[in-house]
């Protein structure tokens, strides 16, 4: 765990899990793990994962949970956890950039997701860069910097909560805090190698947090384990109590069923990430669980209907900054906003009708099964500013690719998960995704639970095992 | 209002506005909304018609 010597130190990948116990035990110091993801930190400064990095407060706030501690005062699994939040969520004190060039707010008060955090004793170490406004899913469009996929420079970690899904790789914190309006949470941890877990809509209170899309906008965390989401979620619901893993022990069956929504979904895969689907499918088969192909033809819909919602939402919560100060935003995501104001009112209603169709397609996709499964992202991480990528030598939008396996259930809302699956030939990460029934995010924990090992083809997530 | 005449005023708009740049993402929506006008007209000929609740 200690900083060893040299200007790199290695970085502490233990999961929340494995070292909430030894800080409870006074085993492990607080103090001493902060000081070690500001190292890492600092360490990978090239991969602009932070924005604003809270190096006294956070220390300040480890030491004060240290003695709480040492008093007999243990808070629960996230006391004296460095953890970090994305830049788009207010907290007390520091600006809220999201991102951008754009004069930020300076918030007075936290949001109430990262009170959650701190009344958990969490200690804030930092403010992580993302793509800016959370418009967008490659984190190459940010005022600070483009974020790079710790696996390979070249390419993006992913986005919009970039920098969050590096800073866990990195061990520069033990969780963040990240937003998801199109799949801005699992996109960034698919590319990364680490968990993402989007509740379901209106869960986790996103008040104080820069709005995206009023109505698809999601919170949530990543983790580096499974076990860990749960920890987190718990404390973010508001029910991390000290007894709560023994509270929550699975009812669950040893057998589920899961469906792979064919069709539109699974139409445009890269060959490995393909090949990371049928090697879960067949595993999962191969353990006595069931899994059955279904067809989801309303998904077809999802693009359309998601840009008649997301453009408009934008484009109105930036209508006075575009008007003011149009020139200090990045000119791809000025574009994207300036163009949700050409939306009729009339396309709106349209699109808002039609995503009932699809909240209810995929409630009827659920019907009979535990989750869906189906990847996460469509193809491994791109290359930094790549307009295009290649799936089986046709080249498509990288936006349209990303988001291809994700935007639908921002706007149905149901419960989703990225859980690592192995990687490329080439090293870079492969991800699954889970989809819950709507409002059964703890169900959703569990299912991926009971699924990880043969999702994850043994490798378990980043740090090893499951915690 | 169809969806040729929205195009030309939202491309006239943005040419009065120093925004050219934004004419090819407005023909893009505009073969988006195409799309998204016909899902809807079949829903509601299936006389399957959604409620437009704003909950997601």
């Amino acid at each position: 765990m200690t900083a060893r010597g040299g200007d790199t130190p290695s970085p502490d990948l233990r999961s929340i899990a494995e070292i909430a116990p030894l800080i409870a035990r006074r085993e492990v110091s607080p103090v001493q793990l902060v000081r070690n993801c500001l190292a890492r930190i600092e360490a990978r400064r090239e991969l602009n994962a932070f924005i604003t990095v809270m190096s006294e407060t956070a220390v300040a706030e480890a030491t004060a949970a240290e003695d709480e501690i040492a008093s007999g005062r243990y808070r629960g699994p996230l006391h004296g956890i460095p953890v970090s939040v994305k830049d788009l969520i207010d907290v007390a004190g520091t600006p809220t950039t999201s991102g951008s060039a754009v004069p930020p707010r300076r918030p007075r008060h936290d949001a109430p997701i990262v009170q959650r955090l701190r009344d958990a004793g969490a200690v804030l170490i930092g403010k992580t860069n993302l793509h800016e406004f959370a418009f967008g899913t490659t984190g190459d469009e940010t005022a600070f910097g483009a974020i790079r996929n710790p696996f390979d420079m070249t390419r993006s970690a992913g986005g919009s909560s970039s920098g969050a899904a590096v800073a866990l790789h990195e061990g520069m914190c033990f969780a963040s805090l990240g937003t998801d309006t199109g799949g801005s949470i699992r996109i960034p941890a698919a590319a990364c190698g680490v968990v993402g877990l989007k509740p379901t809509y209106g869960e986790l209170s996103c008040e104080g947090i820069v709005a995206l899309s009023t109505t698809c906008d999601h919170v949530g965390p990543l983790t580096r384990t499974l076990r860990d989401a749960r920890i987190v979620f718990d404390v973010l619901k508001g029910d991390g109590s000290l007894e709560q893993p023994a509270r929550k022990q699975s009812t669950r069956s040893t057998r589920v069923t899961v469906a792979v929504p064919g069709g539109y979904l699974l139409e445009r895969l890269d060959v490995h990430v393909r090949a990371a689907l049928e090697r879960a499918r067949t595993a999962i088969e191969r353990d006595g669980h069931t899994v059955r192909d279904i067809d989801l033809p309303e998904a077809r819909l999802t693009p359309d209907v998601y840009l008649h919602i997301v453009l408009p939402e934008a484009s109105r919560y930036h209508a006075g900054t575009l008007a003011s100060n149009a020139a200090a935003y990045s000119p791809g995501v000025r574009l994207r906003l300036e163009m949700g104001g050409y939306v009729l009112a009339e396309d709106y209603v349209r699109a808002m009708g039609l995503r009932q169709v699809l909240r209810a397609a995929v409630d009827r996709a659920l019907d009979g099964c535990d989750g869906l499964l189906l990847p996460a992202l469509s193809i491994p991480a791109p290359t930094l500013g790549a307009a295009t990528v290649d799936i089986d030598g046709t080249p498509e939008p990288t936006r349209s690719a990303m988001l291809r396996l994700t935007q639908l259930f921002n706007l149905s809302g149901h419960p989703a998960i990225a859980i690592p699956s192995g990687t490329t030939p080439a090293g870079l990460p492969l991800s699954m995704q889970i989809v819950g029934r709507y409002g059964q995010t703890h169900q959703l924990l569990e299912l991926a639970e009971t699924l990880e090992p043969q999702i994850s083809g043994g490798a378990g997530s980043v740090g090893g095992g499951t915690g | 209002m169809k969806i040729a005449d929205w195009l030309a005023a939202a491309c006239a708009d943005a040419d009065k506005r120093g925004l050219s740049e934004l004419k090819p993402l407005l023909e893009s929506l505009a073969r988006s909304t195409t799309a998204l006008r016909l899902a809807d007209a079949a829903v509601q000929e299936k006389g399957d018609e959604p409620s437009a609740d704003t909950e997601a």
